[in-house]
């Protein structure tokens, strides 16, 4: 036997398992719920095959009584929207992530336990803290409209209200992702910075602002660049256990993510083949993001 | 942690480094505190008596303090079961990621074999896949061997990781050789050397990839919440997520088991913090 072949044997005892879940869980499904999206099925009749008539419905226009031209499927349009509006989360996440890095690196006093606070509510089972926020946001006896009445403010109904529902969700993500694995990445990647760059910084006269434009900024563009891009293809994929805890994606659908609405075709109305279209749309949609990475991801230029 | 002498020496010097000390300290725990608050307003809710939830102005402390909400939280669904549950789900979880993952991982990183780097960036491409994708085919298979309500049905499928395979991969690799060929010369194989050599070394990166897996696990929701119809089959999010749906305004009992849920993973973490922390730094500066 040759050592090529013998080595090829070996390898394949040691991937056995990771190539068989491999193929179980990730290879056969993809190939399934693609070839799925081109049926309808309920599960209990018969799949009957429509070609792309699920996607056509999905992602096309028919003409209104009045004439108009509308989308076929208004909801899956209204829900993308959502999705895309509570992604705004994430500049505003990380730069409250890098702001506070940026304290917690300073001297500060407790920095440790400060940094342990801070980090407590990303690792809380999230439909707990779903749930506590639905509490203190309730519009007649959260503690937030009552601290807010206090300095004379009367706070909406939040998770009640079609305008102010996504606002809220973002307020919780904001409090639970702020102190958590994005600041910390931030920290190590603040603390490789160089200490003599900015000592020579301060010796040239450079204040701080211009030490963060021009040290520490440009040198933590990897991290946030890791952080956004991993943040977007989370959000793309999100907000089901958000909604489904506090909201259950209303009012008036208002919260309904991409990510809701599969879950709502695929296991509340079983409409297995048009629930993996949509999951197939998100597929391209994060497949997109990824590609832009590859793409420009390499410059990662430090100036 | 700390700026250099010269950089506080020269924030001191200037007249507003007292004034910038007390403000940044001022923003950093008032953060802090808003961190906090809920969580204190959580256990203060979950300790009071039905008829006082709801009193104008609220009330930090509970007056009084009414401890049967936990009795009641406690009766009113098995919380020891799904307790036990999340346990064995997440155990089990982890144990299989970190078998097949680093026995994945060293093929790719110690075993020359035709195709491999291509079968390894297939590897990595899976990472991609939304997990919904997956979820719909995989579902519908679980509900066709009639697997709904088994241990089987939440363990397997998340078992098998690319992601983890990737992080093997990179430590293996950091390994140096040499400490592998005196073995290989005593006529060891590559599973001994996988076995007496790679695994022992690579206890940190086991220990950081079994901390995530295994958090990750005792908060996933979604795949749990489809698979499972019997409370006693239940892991604890989805056992909250029945409670919220069997007592709907009822918030010193919500908030009860709220704390029921969140305290065993907060309770490790307070333990650990520096562990977790740093497990972050090397899972991140790897990614």
């Amino acid at each position: 036997m040759t050592r090529t072949s013998r080595n090829g044997l070996i390898a394949a005892a040691f991937l056995a398992p990771s190539i068989a879940g491999f193929l179980a869980f990730t290879l056969v499904p993809v190939i399934t719920s693609g070839a799925l999206s081109f049926f309808e099925w309920d599960l209990i009749t018969a799949p009957r095959f429509i070609g792309i008539e699920n996607y056509t419905k999905l992602l096309g226009f028919v003409r209104d009584d009045a004439g108009r031209l509308a989308a076929s499927d208004p909801r899956f349009w209204f829900y993308l929207y959502n999705t895309l509006f509570l992604m705004l989360a994430i500049p505003l996440s990380m730069s409250g992530s890098l702001a506070l890095a940026l304290a917690l690196n300073r001297r500060v006093a407790f920095a440790v336990g400060l940094r342990t606070i801070y980090f407590i509510p990303s690792m809380c089972v999230p439909v707990a803290v779903f749930l506590l926020w639905k509490w203190l946001l309730d519009g007649d006896y959260g503690l937030l409209n009552y601290l807010l009445a206090r300095v004379g403010v009367k706070g909406p109904a939040w998770l009640a209200s079609p305008g102010w529902a996504k606002p809220a969700i973002i307020l919780v993500s904001m409090w639970a992702g702020i102190g958590g694995y994005n600041m910390i990445l931030y920290l190590a990647g603040l603390q490789n910075i160089p200490r003599d760059l900015y000592e020579a910084a301060t010796i040239d006269g450079a204040g701080a602002w211009r030490q963060f434009r021009h040290i520490t900024w440009p040198l933590l563009t990897p991290t946030t660049f890791f952080v956004l891009v991993m943040s977007v293809i989370g959000g793309f994929q999100g907000g089901f256990e958000a909604a489904y805890m506090m909201t259950r994606g209303g009012p008036a659908g208002s919260t309904t993510t991409i990510g809701y609405y599969i879950y709502n075709q695929a296991y509340e109305w079983f409409n297995m083949g048009y629930a993996a279209a949509i999951s197939w749309i998100l597929f391209l949609l994060v497949l997109g993001v990824t590609l832009l990475n590859w793409k420009y991801g390499g410059r990662r230029v430090h100036y | 942690m700390t700026p250099s002498a010269t950089s506080v020496a020269a924030v001191a010097a200037r007249p507003s480094g007292l004034a910038r000390s007390v403000a940044l300290h001022a923003l950093v725990y008032a953060g802090a505190a808003t961190m906090l608050l809920p969580f204190i307003w959580m256990v203060s809710t979950s300790l009071k008596a039905s008829g006082s939830v709801f009193d104008v102005p609220p009330k930090w402390i509970p007056n009084p303090v009414a401890w049967g909400n936990y009795r009641e939280t406690l009766e009113s669904l098995p919380f020891g079961w799904m307790f036990v549950n999340t346990v064995i789900v997440s155990g089990c979880i982890t144990l299989g990621q970190l078998l097949t993952s680093s026995l994945a991982g060293y093929a790719f990183a110690r075993v020359d074999f035709r195709g491999r780097d291509r079968l390894f960036l297939a590897y990595l491409a899976t990472m991609m896949v939304p997990g919904a994708v997956t979820m719909i085919p995989v579902f519908i298979t679980v509900r066709m061997l009639d697997l709904v309500d088994t241990y089987w049905a939440l363990i397997l499928p998340g078992v098998f990781t690319a992601y983890g395979t990737f992080m093997m991969r990179q430590f293996f690799m950091a390994i140096p050789r040499e400490l592998e060929e005196a073995a290989f010369i005593d006529g060891s194989g590559h599973f001994g050397v996988y076995r007496r050599i790679v695994l022992p070394l690579s206890k940190p990166a086991l220990a950081t990839l079994g901390t995530f897996t295994f958090m990750g696990a005792w908060r996933d929701f979604m795949w749990p919440l489809l698979v499972t119809n019997s409370e006693t089959m239940q892991t604890l999010a989805v056992g909250l997520a029945s409670f919220q749906g069997m007592y709907y305004t009822a918030w010193p009992l919500l908030m009860a088991g709220s704390v029921l849920v969140m305290a065993p993973l907060v309770g490790v973490f307070l333990f650990n913090q520096r562990f977790f922390i740093e497990s972050i730094k090397l899972e991140g500066i790897k990614g």
